[in-house]
């Protein structure tokens, strides 16, 4: 009698059967379990491969930074990073050559389009990456915030870039656009030593995750009435319903518009911009200009020009409007601006009116335009933010317009770039910048919106008043004992001592604890003593000896531009001087912005067929 | 991948639902909790009391969820939102003690209130003459299939439609909860520095003692000085207490 | 035909004007009359009684069992062995004092302890506690409610059962209270998370949410208990998990009385602190039987009808006697473990439980899929297990600042951050 018989015997089929699940507990559970087959979308991994490169790498390499017991090297970071960006972007130009053989196609159940468009973006988005990772190693050495979170933060954000130039469905763009700009929250409150870095990020945040949800508000709404969040849907149903009143639809749409004019700095949404990018650190500045200006316009002409093709008359008007203020108030305001990145924040928001022409044009003209815009200007930005963040000094500061005055004498190859840059971004022939103007203002012309290229052109104008006010302000010899108005305690040669003697009697705490930061904070009291007891000899050193706030704030006040005075004379002096010391990776990335901006300027050709075969490619 | 794939959604519509008393009378009193609900999360002085009003709204929209019946949503509701988030806002409120009753009369920007009930009733004015005056027809009298299609339960609709028709959004949730991660510890593990950074530069024009030139948002409020001047002995200050938990 | 697919084929069926979603229990296949509501108003009103029964009688059976492991005799002078002794206490709470400190935000404070008490109630619910029974030609199950998310209805109510806590603690305006009340709520977030990866590890076998179908699912026999099939872990992370989540010892550091006083509930006096304790014991039983439910083959027996026995009285005298082992079970633990330390209840939470949960769920869903997937992702686990693990040799073994503040900072406290003083004083 076999075993299993003899359990038939003892108690029944039943027990026989549970006698073999328990010997094979789990696959019993493969027996019982319902399995109901479900048809998991076909996945063609060259659409997705860019991003997943670049996320994963990012994952790598805070895996192994957190798993390492000593702190990864800055050089191994950044060496990484580059390496990561450029595979990524060589599956972008291999997704590029793709479509240009065998055409676009849609994939993972058609939410992600690969088209010539979706390729322009992740090339755009991985180069910026790699631009900022060379021009981010010098600075995060010099600020000493090392550490991989600065790259990996800045890929994934170019990766949620990447993911809304190719979302071909609502929710898709969504979650691209959240993962773009969590990453660039952050980024912004990277530096801990500045409290505007932290300011920065706190209104970016808020005003973000407000515009999110006025964005998710217009996908329901769209949801709600065309019954499909996927554009493809959005498309056909909208081509082949002719609805009566659409107030729904509109709604949707016209919070949609809210949620991108929020991400591009659109007037009246660009409440953040100015804040947002003196705030933030630097290349982080440039490169958020870039990545949200690319992601932004990206998923934003996609749905407008392709998706709600068919109710252009009802948001063109709107586009119209917002373009004229954006342009309009952009310039205006970038012209009273006293600091360089806030001046370029202005700066930015005017650009961001110039691409919305593309928009308004709303035909394959402009959104070849468009995307020929926001290209070239990621460029000049990244550029410009490159010099900018040299320049300032350690801590991120002295980006007082004063401080450009007479750059060119002790940064002459600087000076240079950064008014090449800046010519380019007014627009001057011969430089990507005019192309760019030129191509919007012809396409929206074209699109019998005269007055709006009018419009543009003004503003080009006044635009090229402030950039050339600095490019000229670099080139300015400095004034002999060049006092600005109101400062002229400044000079007062015994103002400092006296006022950091009355601070050490006042507040001597703060005054004597500021040395005991030094290496574990264990250093002895004597020296600490000693420390104080000396006399200041420099700027900062009075700063580090006077401990109240009010001195701080007196002696900071002077930093800007007395600094530079000394330097100046140090340099008239002939005594070497304190020059910025330049980091090679910088020069590198700044040499790129500058070849790219120059280059595609004189010889236009290969860039502008670029950016119109990726218009060509476009589905649908 | 043919374009007849992709258009799946919304077109399996349900014919209008024929609504019985019952049906009504939990709309209304579902309804009715969810607007007490959130008159009180805007009303609510004490931030403790709004949190509450949120979950009654959670709940009643839970009710409706049901009545509608999308069970699997329901449960999520109130498991994801009144489960998880709002006992962290209180567990916050509680933390920074933020729990007492805001002054409302201290209001930066005088204009501000009366401009937003000038804006709200405008709104409001708006959304209903258009109610009235056009109904909103969409083409689409219920846009999602029903929720137990095919003889099918709820969560297999669910899940299905995760794993196909938005497999990409789904993966993508995962690298945006992924970086939220990072994004907080990066925030949250970092100690109070000293500044570096002096008035000047924070505020171009501030330091003058004019506005600033575009009337920016920093224009309204002062500037916080707390975080800006974390003296170096807060940064001892940490030191010890991590001494201290270390042992 | 796939379990998922017939039960959700039978719920499917609209009845009688009903949603489908309430068309489980087969009362109302025949639509609803005033014959149904009567049965429904008679189950809440039974299951009601009868769980306010097994309280009084649980609170008896708790200070009974710890007076005997402790070698005291504890209450024998109300009734018979000091049966009546929890009617007792309740008169003379009843009867004192009620305070409201002056402190206290009055509203939230008195809403506290209803907010306790109502998901213990409704988590009993949705506890099938005997099988399908006929009673003058209606047939309905023995269970207040059967939806199709039951399961879920059980995770929600678990979940904000802690705002009855909360609430108490803030709502004292009184600092132990006030303690109590935020370590309520992390130790509930951290153990949820283990406690619904566990949960669904069930569901996947089951292939329903309904904790009928799930009882159903366990027929006929021990072996076929989801405690065996899923291979233990499950349930013994569901246990820790869920004593967390009832903040029983030795999980109780809510109301750990060596430190916070009472707790969460050091204000509270008279009818409003009885109603708390209530809670407290409701919530033991009812998580005993769903522990039954989930895991142990609810009023199953454990061998298939060697007895000719009801159908009406049979599965009701099983599911008692499982539920009773675990609530000796939760007397044992009280009287046996020490209240762990707080950082040790955030190590276990969330390094240990949530960890192990996933990869057992993965493992479960692997076997489902296909047996030898699970090798591989038993395979992969391992893998990311040492990655883990590295993560948590790494983490203890930094240095005490870079333990706190990541490399983006360490160089910071070390390097005197003024180089340009140095640049200019070369």
């Amino acid at each position: 009698m076999s075993f299993l018989g003899f359990l038939d015997g003892l108690g029944g089929p039943h027990v026989r059967d549970g006698v073999i699940h328990l010997v094979v507990v789990l696959a019993s559970v493969h027996a019982l379990a319902a399995v109901t087959a479900i048809h998991v979308p076909h996945i063609r991994y060259l659409a997705i491969l860019p991003e997943i490169v670049m996320l994963g790498g990012a994952v790598l390499l805070l895996g192994v930074a957190s798993l390492s017991d000593r702190p990864v090297r800055m050089s191994v970071t950044t060496v990484g990073t580059v390496v990561i960006s450029g595979a990524s972007m060589g599956l972008a130009w291999w997704q590029w050559a793709d479509v240009r053989q065998h055409g676009p196609f849609t994939t993972v159940a058609g939410a992600v389009v690969t088209d010539g468009f979706s390729a322009l973006i992740a090339i755009l988005a991985s180069t910026a990456m790699l631009l900022t990772a060379l021009v981010g190693d010098g600075y995060l050495r010099r600020e000493g915030v090392e550490g991989p979170e600065f790259h990996v933060l800045a890929m994934v954000s170019a990766s949620g870039a990447m993911i809304m130039g190719q979302a071909n469905d609502l929710i898709v763009i969504f979650l691209g656009l959240e993962i773009m700009s969590i990453a660039l929250y952050v980024l912004a409150a990277l530096n801990p030593r500045r409290a505007t870095s932290g300011e920065a990020a706190l209104k970016y945040f808020v005003l973000g995750s407000f515009s999110s949800a006025i964005f998710v508000y217009g996908i329901a709404l769209t949801y709600g009435a065309t019954g499909g969040t996927n554009l493809a849907h959005l498309t056909s149903y909208l081509s082949t319903h002719a609805l009566s009143s659409n107030g729904v639809l509109l709604a949707g749409m016209g919070l949609l518009l809210v949620g991108f004019g929020f991400k591009v700095a659109a007037v009246p949404f660009h409440m953040w911009t100015p804040d947002v990018y003196q705030g933030a650190p630097s290349p982080v500045t440039g490169f958020m200009a870039a990545i949200a200006k690319a992601g932004g316009f990206a998923a934003l002409l996609r749905v407008f020009v392709s998706s709600f093709g068919t109710l252009r008359p009802d948001w063109r008007p709107i586009v119209y409007v917002i373009a004229i203020v954006t342009l309009v108030v952009g310039a205006g305001l970038a012209v009273v601006q006293r600091d360089v990145k806030r001046m370029l924040a202005y700066s930015s928001i005017n650009h961001a009116g110039f691409v919305l022409l593309g928009l308004q044009a709303a035909d394959a003209r402009g959104v070849s335009a468009a995307l020929y815009y926001v290209f070239t200007y990621s460029f000049m930005v990244i550029g410009s933010f490159a010099v900018v963040t040299l320049l300032g000094r350690s801590g991120d500061v002295g980006h007082d317009i004063a401080g450009y005055r007479a750059l060119a004498r002790r940064q002459p190859v600087l000076a240079l770039a950064f008014a090449v840059l800046l010519l380019a971004q007014a627009g001057v022939p011969f430089t990507t910048g005019f192309l760019a103007k030129l191509q919007v203002v012809a396409a929206v012309v074209d699109a019998h919106s005269a007055p709006l290229g009018f419009v543009a052109m003004g503003s080009a104008a006044i635009a090229a008043f402030f950039y050339l006010r600095v490019a000229v302000l670099m080139y300015t010899p400095r004034r002999p004992r060049w006092v600005p108005p109101g400062r002229e305690i400044v000079f007062d040669p015994i103002v400092g001592p006296q006022a950091s003697t009355a601070a050490r009697e006042g507040s001597g705490v703060s005054g004597q604890a500021e040395p005991e930061i030094a290496p574990g904070g264990s250093l002895d009291g004597g020296t600490a003593e000693g420390a104080v007891a000396t006399v200041p000899r420099t700027l900062a050193e009075l700063r580090l000896w006077s401990g109240s706030e009010r001195t701080v704030a007196v002696v900071e006040r002077l930093n800007a531009d007395l600094l530079i005075d000394r330097e100046a004379e140090a340099v008239e002096d002939g005594a070497g001087g304190r020059r910025v010391r330049v980091p090679p990776a910088a020069i590198v990335a700044i040499g790129i912005c500058i070849a790219v901006t120059v280059v595609f300027g004189i010889v236009p050709g290969p860039l502008v067929d670029f950016t119109h075969h990726s218009t060509l490619l476009l589905l649908r | 991948m043919n374009p007849s794939q992709v258009n799946v959604i919304g077109m399996d519509l349900v014919a209008a639902v024929h609504k019985t008393g019952p049906d009504i009378a939990t709309f209304v009193v579902s309804a009715i909790i969810i607007i007490a609900g959130a008159i009180g999360v805007v009303f609510s002085r004490n931030p403790v009391h709004a949190a509450l009003s949120l979950v009654m709204t959670l709940f009643g929209v839970a009710v409706l969820f049901i009545e509608q019946q999308a069970d699997f949503l329901a449960a999520v509701q109130i498991i994801v939102y009144a489960g998880a988030i709002v006992v962290l806002f209180l567990f916050v409120i509680m933390f920074l003690g933020v729990d007492r009753r805001e002054n409302i009369a201290a209001e930066p920007l005088h204009w501000q209130r009366p401009l937003a009930l000038v804006l709200m009733a405008a709104a409001l004015a708006g959304v209903i003459a258009l109610g009235v005056g056009s109904h909103w027809a969409t083409g689409q009298q219920a846009v999602a299939g029903s929720t137990t299609a095919g003889g099918h339960s709820n969560v297999y609709l669910l899940g299905k439609s995760v794993f196909t028709t938005y497999l990409y959004a789904f993966e993508a949730t995962a690298a945006l909860l992924v970086i939220a991660v990072v994004g907080a510890v990066v925030l949250a593990r970092r100690p109070s520095l000293p500044s570096v950074e002096p008035e000047t530069d924070a505020r171009g024009a501030a330091v003058s003692g004019q506005p600033g030139p575009d009337g920016g948002l920093h224009d309204a409020a002062p500037r916080g000085s707390a975080a800006q001047d974390a003296s170096p002995a807060d940064v001892r200050a940490g030191q010890s207490l991590v001494k201290e938990a270390g042992r | 035909m796939s379990v998922l697919g017939s039960f959700a084929g039978s719920s499917s069926t609209l009845v009688g004007g009903l949603p489908s979603s309430l068309a489980v229990d087969p009362l109302f296949s025949r639509g609803v009359h005033w014959q149904e509501v009567v049965i429904v108003i008679i189950r809440v009103l039974v299951a009601f009684g009868v769980l306010l029964g097994s309280v009084v009688m649980m609170i008896w059976f708790e200070r009974k069992l710890i007076s005997d492991m402790q070698s005291r005799i504890g209450p024998n002078r109300a009734g018979p062995w000091g049966l009546l002794q929890t009617l007792a206490d309740g008169i003379k709470l009843f009867f004192k004092e009620d305070l409201v400190p002056n402190r206290s935000d009055r509203f939230v404070f008195k809403l506290a302890p209803y907010l306790t008490l109502v998901p213990a109630l409704l988590i009993f619910s949705v506890v099938p506690v005997g099988g399908v029974v006929t009673v003058a030609g209606h047939t309905f199950e023995l269970q207040v409610a059967d939806p199709p998310m039951g399961i879920l209805v059980v995770l929600a109510m678990s979940s904000i059962s802690v705002y009855g806590v909360m609430l108490a603690g803030w709502a004292s305006g009184s600092k132990y209270p006030l303690i109590g009340s935020v370590r309520a709520s992390a130790q509930m977030i951290s153990y949820e998370a283990a406690l619904g990866l566990t949960v669904i590890a069930v569901v996947i076998v089951s292939g329903s949410l309904s904790t009928r179908a799930i009882v159903a699912h366990q027929a006929p026999a021990f072996w076929d208990w989801n405690v065996l099939r899923l291979g233990v872990v499950p349930f013994l992370i569901f246990v820790v998990a869920i004593t967390a989540e009832m903040n029983r010892p030795p999980f109780d550091l809510v109301e750990a009385e060596s430190e916070l006083v009472g707790g969460f509930n050091t204000e509270y006096s008279s009818i409003r602190f009885a109603l708390f304790y209530l809670a407290e014991f409701m919530g033991v039983i009812t998580m005993s039987g769903v522990m039954v439910t989930l895991f142990f083959g609810g009023p199953d027996g454990p061998i298939p009808r060697f007895i000719p026995t009801s159908d009406l009285w049979f599965p009701s005298v099983w599911f008692l006697a499982k539920v009773f082992v675990f609530l000796f079970f939760y007397v044992w633990v009280r009287a046996a473990l020490p209240r762990l330390r707080y950082d040790q209840l955030m190590d276990v939470g969330w390094k240990a439980l949530i960890p192990l949960s996933l990869a057992w769920l993965l493992d479960v869903g692997a076997v489902i899929v296909w047996g030898w997937w699970a090798l591989v992702v038993i395979a992969v686990e391992i893998a990311l297990g040492g990655v883990l693990w590295r993560a948590f040799v790494v983490g203890s073994r930094r240095s005490e600042v870079a333990a706190i503040y990541p490399p983006i900072a360490s160089r910071m406290l070390t390097v005197v951050p003024e180089p340009t003083a140095e640049e200019e004083q070369e």
